[in-house]
């Protein structure tokens, strides 16, 4: 077993967090070497999660545009599905953007070691290398990106054809009849959407009593009401007992929140309950990397408690997103090239691709309420907005979260078809410090759903 | 008994709205006006209040559901007499709804969890604009700004619209701390109305109160400051001090305060640093190469200190005729400001009024300051029994960022000893 030449700088895991600080790094003229298994970088995010997942969500767009567009006197015969092409697409648009990633790396002069690595000391790794061998590598710094994988619930001992998680679920071989998607939380609803959409009798069971936790009530139930109508039942306040699989299916025993058990058969399974971060097996304790509450600790510039060692992405906590994942990264490697930088957000959006979409960032009223933190909201229906009817569309609503002090704006939370393209805005005005004067005197073009935002701070007036 | 209650009015030609969120819950207590569930309407989205205080006996609708105007929503119970006078209406009000009743009480906000440091935050801002838990209001690259500068953004006083902060606002900062001026804005912290509470009168400050308040304020923002007690055995110079006054002219009467610039004077000169002023800017400790002892003097327009020059090379004989005279002259307010200039160390004596002990504030930039306080007669263990001793209690204040407590300590003990070897006091000038 040969040793690597010892690394200024290695990333562990390439995915929108590693990638993102490997080529920072390199830009600031250091030495990289990232350790990844799979051939390009792009992590979960482009290879099984967000990547994908849009694409199929894109497809589902499609299929319910045109089943609606009846009314605007445009029809059309139903749909031929072909999964296999469908799939295929999807994996060309996965190669397309992974590869030229991996073209990044090359044209950087970034090492990349195909393999998988564990830390053995405080400056060492050991790495199980892809085409079979292991080797060692001394670093100076590191940046730990190892990432998350879906959570498998304690009725659920393996997946299967049948019982999927969201990996299995974004490379379908068939189109199941029904589909039970254990876990109400965004992952669930956003691929729910796409089977409903292929076909697929689709039921959510959620232990909690809302869907999508997290999100504001009434920002969800702009969801819920189209969601109520694509899927056969959303069980919320239901547990999931056990599954046995039988030749027809898989049979579920679902109890409800009276205690009353009931058992369904389905086609299929799919376990979206959460994800949890990769931080076995990869020698944290040798390095001296220590956790809290299950994450890696790190303090604002990244930094690990072992000197050197950096984490960033899912591994350091939630939100699990891979946005936050690359602005942590971009801090990570600035840090470690010696400049000054901090992991320092007013907020962080999050978006549910689900139809119609919801979005928010900064305060939600819920954790207003949660903190007793004093607010004052504006909401305003997109129906209100000429864009959303010229859309074939009546649902939709904004939000904007003041500090009634000094009228800065906290929080933005939206739902309606695009919300995730306009999220932004409120996120640049959270963190520019603004005021809702600020949103409501900026010119917003005609007609758009962006009016949507000026027309709810032009509220705050009143 | 129990009361149904409907979806009010909004608006005109509004009929219908979609439930869009169900703020209780069965068996919740309502006040009256509370929100009980927010509902979409073509023009607004507008909050349903309850239209008594009481309990909520069910709820007959949920999310999504679309409900009419005057359409039953849910059932309560209402307390006795607490009936909302006329029947609910909402505002037809696409104003902004009011937060779910904060306590006032409790807006104390939770910050929101700080991430672990591993020993690399900066350190806690010396005066924090922004409240606890609250963001600084600065963009991105004014933060960034910030921090390369070593500047802590919470300690930034925004002077942009709603308290933002901006470059130049962290700029100003930076001069301001550069510049020695105290980066705080509690110095002017608003005044409650004391008038409130009883009759007050307002007094304009003479001049030397203003000098003295901001020579005080500067002192204790800059200086870290030590105080050092010890006492002093003045039993046999006290003797000798009366005897030499019994036969002395008036004028050349002999005080404590002038035996104790000579005995200062002397001990600076063996430990120069007490007799320094810092230049942190430029990473220098100023030793100035003469001693100009201060004494503070109470007169009725405010405390003022003319400065004896050279005291290290006068004999007490001098400086105690030196001192008379100028201590007249300062009561009479006839000294000039050139005399109260260029003073390295301070004496305040407040042995004259009484007192066991205080801790003076050092008269920046010098770096320390004597309190003298009443001498008092004593009984001291001599091995084997007391005898009774005058002893006088000294407080040495120092700023600690130039002297150390050993040295302060030593410094002390020094004009200690020097007090109790009445012997060695020089009388006469040194040649």
């Amino acid at each position: 077993m040969s040793a690597l030449d010892k690394a200024p700088l290695v990333i562990v895991g390439a995915g929108p967090g590693g990638y993102a600080a490997a080529f920072k790094a390199a830009d600031l003229g250091l030495e990289v070497t990232i350790v990844e298994p799979e051939l390009n970088p792009g992590g979960v995010c482009l290879h099984r999660g967000c990547i994908p997942s849009k694409a199929f969500l894109h497809a589902a767009k499609v299929i319910r545009e045109a089943e609606t567009s009846d009314e605007m006197g445009v029809t059309f015969a139903a749909p031929t599905l072909d999964i296999d092409k469908m799939r295929a697409w999807k994996d060309g648009i996965v190669e397309a953007l992974t590869s030229g990633l991996g073209g990044k790396v090359e044209k950087k002069k970034i090492r990349h070691v195909r393999g998988r690595a564990r830390f053995t000391g405080p400056k060492s790794l050991h790495i199980d290398l892809v085409d079979g061998g292991e080797t060692t590598l001394e670093f100076d710094q590191a940046i730990l990106a190892t990432g998350s994988r879906p959570t498998l619930p304690p009725f659920v001992t393996s997946l299967s054809e049948r019982v999927i998680d969201s990996t299995g679920a974004l490379d379908p071989k068939r189109i199941p009849e029904s589909l039970l998607v254990i876990g109400g939380g965004y992952i669930g609803l956003e691929l729910g959407s796409v089977y409903a959409a292929l076909g697929t009798k689709i039921t959510v069971v959620e232990m909690l009593p809302q869907i999508m936790t997290g999100a504001d009530r009434d920002l969800v139930s702009q969801v819920k009401r189209r969601l109520d109508k694509q899927f056969e039942a959303i069980l919320t306040n239901t547990k999931v007992l056990g599954l046995e699989e039988r030749p027809d299916g898989v049979a579920v025993t679902m109890e409800d929140k009276k205690g009353e058990q009931s058992s369904q058969v389905f086609d299929q399974v799919l376990v979206s309950v959460g994800r949890r971060p990769n931080v076995d097996g990869i020698g944290l304790e040798e390095a001296g990397i220590e956790l809290e509450d299950g994450f890696v600790k790190v303090d604002a510039l990244r930094r690990t408690t072992a000197a050197g060692v950096f984490a960033i992405g899912d591994v350091t906590g939630q939100p699990m997103l891979a946005h936050k994942a690359t602005h942590e990264g971009n801090v990570a490697a600035e840090v470690a090239a010696g400049k000054t930088a901090a992991f320092e957000p007013r907020g962080i959006p999050a978006v549910c691709f689900t139809d119609p979409e919801v979005a928010w960032v900064g305060l939600t009223e819920t954790e207003a309420r949660e903190k007793k933190i004093e607010i004052k909201t504006a909401k305003i229906p997109w129906r209100s907005i000429g864009r959303t009817l010229t859309l074939g569309r009546d649902d939709g609503m904004t939000k904007i979260i003041i500090d009634p002090t000094n009228d800065r704006v906290l929080g933005v939370g939206l739902a309606g078809p695009g919300a995730g393209e306009l999220i932004s805005e409120a996120a640049l005005a959270i963190e520019m410090a603004a005021r809702w004067q600020d949103l409501a005197l900026t010119i917003h073009p005609h007609p758009t759903l962006s009016e949507s935002i000026m027309e709810a701070a032009e509220m705050f007036f009143a | 008994m129990k009361q149904e209650i409907r979806v009010p009015e909004v608006s005109d030609g509004v009929v219908k709205g979609i439930v869009i969120g169900v703020s209780v819950a069965v068996g919740d207590r309502v006040e009256v006006d509370q929100t009980l569930l927010e509902m979409e309407t073509d023009k607004a989205v507008v909050a349903v209040p309850s239209p008594f205080t009481g309990t909520i006996s069910a709820i007959l609708v949920e999310d999504g559901q679309e409900v009419d105007i005057g359409q039953v929503i849910m059932e309560g119970e209402p307390e006795d007499g607490t009936q909302a006078a006329a029947p609910p209406s909402v505002q037809a009000a696409p104003a902004a709804a009011e937060a779910p009743a904060p306590t006032p009480a409790a807006v104390a906000v939770a910050a929101p969890a700080a991430k672990p440091t591993a020993g690399g935050a900066l350190p806690p801002p010396r005066t924090r604009v922004t409240p606890p838990g609250e963001v600084a209001p600065a963009s991105p690259i004014v933060r960034r700004f910030a921090r390369e500068l070593g500047v802590d953004i919470h300690a930034v006083a925004g002077t942009g619209p709603g308290g933002r902060i901006s470059e130049q606002d962290v700029r100003e900062f930076v001069k301001g701390v550069m510049a020695g001026a105290t980066p705080t804005a509690a110095v002017s912290r608003p005044l409650p109305d004391f008038a409130k509470w009883g009759a007050v009168e307002r007094q304009p400050l003479s001049q030397v109160r203003k000098i003295t308040a901001e020579a005080m304020a500067y002192a204790w923002a800059t200086a870290p400051r030590v105080t050092q007690d010890d006492k002093a055995d003045i039993t046999e110079i006290e003797a000798y001090r009366k005897n030499f006054n019994a036969s002395a002219a008036p004028e050349a009467k002999l005080t404590m305060t002038a035996i104790l610039v000579r005995v200062v004077a002397e001990t600076l000169r063996e430990f120069p640093q007490l007799n320094s002023s810092l230049d942190l800017a430029a990473g220098e400790l100023i030793l100035k190469q003469y001693i100009h002892i201060g004494v503070a003097v109470d007169t009725p327009g405010g405390l003022l200190v003319p400065v004896l020059r050279d005291a290290d090379k006068k004999g007490v004989a001098t400086l105690a005729s030196e001192l008379n005279t100028t201590a007249a002259k300062t009561r009479e307010r006839r000294i000039s400001p050139a005399d109260m200039e260029g003073g390295t160390f301070t004496i305040s004596n407040l042995g004259g009024i009484g007192g066991t002990g205080f801790t003076p504030i050092v008269y920046a930039p010098q770096v320390a300051i004597l309190g003298v306080s009443r001498a008092e007669m004593e009984p001291v263990w001599q091995g084997t029994d007391f005898a009774p001793r005058l002893r006088m209690p000294l407080s040495l204040s120092y700023d600690h960022r130039v002297v150390d407590g050993a040295d302060g300590a030593r410094f002390l003990r020094r004009i200690c000893e020097a007090l109790e070897q009445p012997d060695e006091l020089v009388m006469e000038d040194p040649s």
